[in-house]
């Protein structure tokens, strides 16, 4: 049978992806110790932090019995992650409501939004990316090489303060705050959308079009290279045929690292547009030092970094042939 | 005879690393000389009006107060300056030591500090200065060591790459069959051959710790007042956004300036090296 050799020709793969996804796990877990023992266990009395100097011993003391900080330290670590694990991660200090229910509400927004930015920025940085590193060392790729340069150390308020003033103040297109109203139409919808996604996409479009470039140009020194113009294969098929998918792995591999910069910048972005987001919330539960909102909020960032790692991983590994050989 | 070479290697950079040259010398004589040649106090209140235009006497216009844009900047830049220096220096002390630690140290050793490392680069870098924040508070001391730890993993994965390609080389197996110890090997025979590939390193470690203080500034959990670096400066006018005051684009472009030039200078400069 054909099935038996076809299957073996994937173990090897298939091994290491497992592999690989052990490996994810066993750093979110660490990931957890950290942010938990840093958040959790280093600041002070978080008893007597809520109720302020004016308390009595005693009221501190039921206070900190009843949050359960009278625990020995693994112990808490265990019911916080036992927590975290069942989708309960306790209960929002300062907005009293649970944790999760406020998640729930903002998670959305910043996956749309993440979302579209990747969209826009993926195919415009493999553009870029493509377009400098076939002109390699001429003008264009020069000309390219500085602004990605130049784009990727803007502080992100700075492009927002730019666009602000373009396009909200002096020409009136766009509003300055990213609301969005109950089922938007398609044109309230781009509204609103136009200037976070616009902020975002500069930083992510300028990293990965920088890593793409680097990615096509290793490969294009390869020997192979030579040969398939040596048989007259003409550019462009050059470059999508018989370079980028060889190109394959760098170039997933910089997908994740450059998608999760947006995490970094949708912190600015979601702040100064007001767009209700996860990050927004984040910097509000660190002003408000609402520990148990930021612990579980900074473990879903971990969680959805390694996750964009372990899917490029897994890219890389089903596209090298060499891996397939049973 | 040094100083004649160095001149001549800035000469011989092509000119966007000419640009990022002097963006960087206009900011390093600025952090030391500006808050001399400032010409009002950055907390006295000399403008009638707030959020005025350029002037003859005030450069920048005047802030949210009726500040003096320009003098609060050039003390701004001193502090996002000088605390990104000193942060990167830490940052890249501590990375650099223990990846020299893991690199001569047991096997064990090289293990568990890897290991742990590589569990704090997989916590994006914006969220874990955000837990250390939050857990810690920010003074001017606590921020500073926050940035620079949240960029020790970088520098110790680059570093230590580097202290293990060394470590197999002849010449630290002759130190090693000499009978020197494992400091001596070290700092006095690995470190040297280092510390121009970590160059290029150091400076884009600075370019995200100014960006990253300057991040944190901005959305006020940075410096507190009456301490204001170029981040804080961005913040205290965001009021002004909507009337497009220059309160507001001159330090966001200040920082700018500075981050692109350090790229740009990097760029150029390592360029040349691989020619």
């Amino acid at each position: 049978m054909s099935g038996a050799p076809a299957m073996s020709r994937w173990r090897g793969p298939l091994r290491l992806i497992v592999k690989r996804i052990g490996l994810a796990f066993l750093t979110l877990f660490l990931v957890s110790l950290v942010i938990f023992t840093i958040s959790g266990l280093l600041p002070g009395d978080a008893a007597q932090e809520v109720l302020g100097q004016s308390a009595t011993p005693e009221q501190v003391a039921a206070l900190r019995h009843e949050m359960g900080l009278d625990q020995p330290g693994p112990v808490r670590y265990a019911r916080w992650l036992q927590g975290i694990l069942v989708g309960d991660p306790g209960q929002s200090l300062v907005a009293n409501k649970p944790v999760a229910d406020i998640i729930a509400e903002r998670l959305p927004n910043t996956l749309t939004l993440a979302a579209l930015a990747a969209l826009v920025s993926v195919p415009l940085a493999f553009l870029i990316g493509i377009a400098s590193a076939v002109a390699r060392g001429r003008k264009l790729d020069r000309a390219l090489n500085i602004l990605t340069l130049s784009m990727v150390a803007l502080p992100e308020f700075l492009v927002a303060t730019i666009a602000v003033l373009v396009f909200a103040v002096k020409l009136l297109w766009l509003p300055s705050i990213a609301l969005i109203p109950k089922d938007p139409t398609l044109a309230e919808f781009v509204r609103a959308y136009a200037m976070p996604v616009m902020v975002l996409t500069v930083g992510v479009v300028a990293q990965l079009a920088r890593m793409v470039r680097a990615a096509i140009i290793a490969e294009l020194d390869r020997p192979y290279v030579e040969m398939a113009q040596l048989k007259g294969v003409g550019r462009s098929r050059l470059i999508f045929r018989h370079v980028l998918p060889n190109a394959v792995g760098p170039i997933v591999n910089a997908m994740a690292l450059s998608l999760s910069y947006l995490f970094g910048g949708a912190i600015i972005v979601e702040t100064i547009f007001s767009y209700p987001g996860l990050a927004s919330l984040m910097v509000n539960a660190v002003t408000s030092r609402d520990m148990p909102l930021l612990q579980a909020c900074a473990m879903i960032f971990c969680a959805a970094y390694l996750l964009l790692v372990l899917i490029a991983d897994t890219v890389a590994i089903l596209a090298n042939p060499r891996l397939r050989q049973g | 005879m040094k100083r004649r070479s160095l001149l001549r290697r800035a000469g011989a950079l092509p000119l966007s690393g000419k640009i990022g040259l002097a963006l960087v010398g206009f900011w390093i004589l600025a952090a030391i000389l500006g808050p001399l040649v400032a010409p009002y106090p950055p907390g006295a209140f000399v403008s009638e009006e707030v959020f005025a235009g350029s002037t003859s006497q005030f450069w920048f216009g005047s802030d949210f107060l009726g500040r003096d844009v320009l003098s609060r900047l050039l003390v701004g830049a001193r502090l996002t300056m000088g605390l990104s220096a000193i942060a990167v220096a830490i940052a890249v002390a501590l990375g650099t030591g223990l990846a020299l630690t893991a690199a001569v140290g047991p096997r064990w050793l090289d293990e568990l500090l890897s290991r742990a490392m590589d569990t704090l680069i997989s916590i994006p870098s914006k969220i874990f200065a955000l837990v250390l924040v939050a857990a810690f508070g920010s003074s001017v001391l606590l921020l500073t060591l926050i940035v620079a730890i949240t960029y020790v993993p970088g520098n110790f994965r680059i570093a230590r790459s580097l202290a293990v390609g060394l470590a197999r080389l002849d010449y630290v197996e002759v130190a090693r069959a000499r009978g020197e110890g494992r400091i001596h090997i070290a700092l006095v025979e690995m470190l040297p051959n280092m510390i121009r590939p970590l160059c290029a390193d150091i400076g884009l470690r600075f370019v995200f710790i100014v960006l990253l203080l300057s991040g944190l500034s901005f959305l006020g959990l940075g410096l507190q007042p009456p301490e204001a670096d170029l981040g804080a400066l961005v913040r205290e006018n965001v009021s002004g956004l909507a009337e497009g005051a220059l309160a507001i684009m001159a330090p966001a472009v200040a920082i700018a300036s500075l981050t692109v030039g350090v790229n740009l200078l990097i760029d150029a400069a390592t360029q040349g090296n691989v020619k």
